[in-house]
């Protein structure tokens, strides 16, 4: 069990400005961003969202109902324009 | 399968230029694999960014187990994003969900081939844009310092201390969710005039979280890359005069959270 990615990304080439990022905002993008193809894969997008609700209970530990104080101020929707 | 190779997708770019070329062959993979470029079978156009992963490590199983170790996820999630973040600064592209696998090359040309429009479509909606993440804390607990420092008042009792002490503090913390409000309302503002599209994640709580304080948005925005400066710099002064709050701007990343195919409607035209 080899863990992926034992050359950091610094030494790989990526521009020598950046900054090491928080695994958390990483985390944000790369499990919930990114475009899902479905097909071929050899894990289906169901499998992932099966993964990422395992992963998200690690991860946060309050629940997801926990309300934003403004929510009435905000568009219900997840993606939208400002 | 044990000593075959997968093929690891990491994003789509538009073409394959010389430079887009040049750096990919400088880059090592998820897992320590040479990065590659592919094309559609037919066509030349769009690219795939592929590495090889070893089987072992990469079928659904292995997968699925190893993506509940943390540090093993964020191995992979680092390596990801280092192919892509070094891709980004050359050209537009279009990053795939992490741990994106194919049995090998040819299903990943075939996959090109069937989603080359989309692939086009969601290049061109986020060529010239980046994304920029936007936090706001709510810093440590509210403690009025009437209700924490004064002695205890011997008149009332310690039931009603409590009382009083616990409007007080949720007094304060109505008073920073308020700030917390107008801050936010405040980055709208900003936002309508430097961004294109909203993105909103969950707010960051549990062991990961970086904190300090607790924070209340989490939120993504599309901008042009002209409008970065601006959005940045307006945005950090969003919390100017509102005590306790803090606005963490972070970015400029690959536009991870507006990467999207939409198919369009039967019978519509596509247009943007």
């Amino acid at each position: 069990m080899n863990p992926p990615g034992n050359t950091p990304a610094a030494t790989t080439g990526a521009p020598p400005s950046q900054q090491q990022v928080a695994l958390i905002d990483l985390l944000d993008r790369l499990l919930s961003g990114g475009v899902v193809i479905t097909g071929d894969l050899v894990l289906s997008v169901a499998d992932i969202d099966l993964v990422r609700i395992s992963l998200r209970a690690l991860i946060t530990s309050i629940s997801e109902r926990t309300p934003a104080p403004w929510a009435a101020h905000v568009p219900s929707e997840e993606r939208g324009t400002p | 399968m044990s000593d075959a190779s997968l093929t690891y997708a990491y994003a789509v770019a538009r073409d394959r230029t010389p430079a887009l070329a040049a750096e990919a062959g400088t880059l090592t993979g998820v897992a320590g694999a040479p990065v590659r470029l592919l094309t559609p079978d037919r066509t030349t156009t769009p690219v795939a960014v592929v590495s090889h992963v070893p089987a072992e490590d990469f079928h659904e199983a292995a997968l699925h187990r190893h993506l509940e170790d943390l540090g093993w996820l964020e191995a992979l999630a680092r390596a990801h994003h280092g192919v892509i973040e070094a891709l980004a600064a050359h050209t537009t592209v279009l990053p795939l969900r992490l741990a994106t696998v194919y049995l090998d090359d040819d299903r990943v040309r075939a996959m090109l081939d069937d989603n080359q429009k989309l692939f086009f479509d969601g290049l061109e909606r986020l060529r010239g844009h980046v994304e920029l993440g936007v936090k706001l804390y709510v810093e440590a607990e509210p403690r009025p310092p009437a209700a924490t420092d004064a002695p205890p008042d011997p008149a009332l009792s310690p039931g009603r201390a409590y009382l009083r002490r616990r409007r007080t503090e949720q007094d304060a913390r109505h008073d920073a969710h308020r700030a917390a409000e107008e801050a936010a309302q405040r980055i709208a503002v900003i936002a309508r005039a430097h961004a294109v599209q909203w993105a909103r994640h969950r707010v960051q709580e549990g062991e990961l979280a970086t904190g300090p304080g607790q924070n209340v948005v989490n939120d993504a925005y599309l901008v042009p890359a002209d409008h970065v400066r601006a959005f940045r710099e307006e945005t950090m002064h969003a919390t100017d005069g509102l005590p306790g709050l803090r606005v963490d701007v972070t970015g400029p990343w690959a536009p991870y959270s507006f990467a999207t195919l939409t198919p369009p409607e039967p019978g519509t035209a596509s247009a943007p």
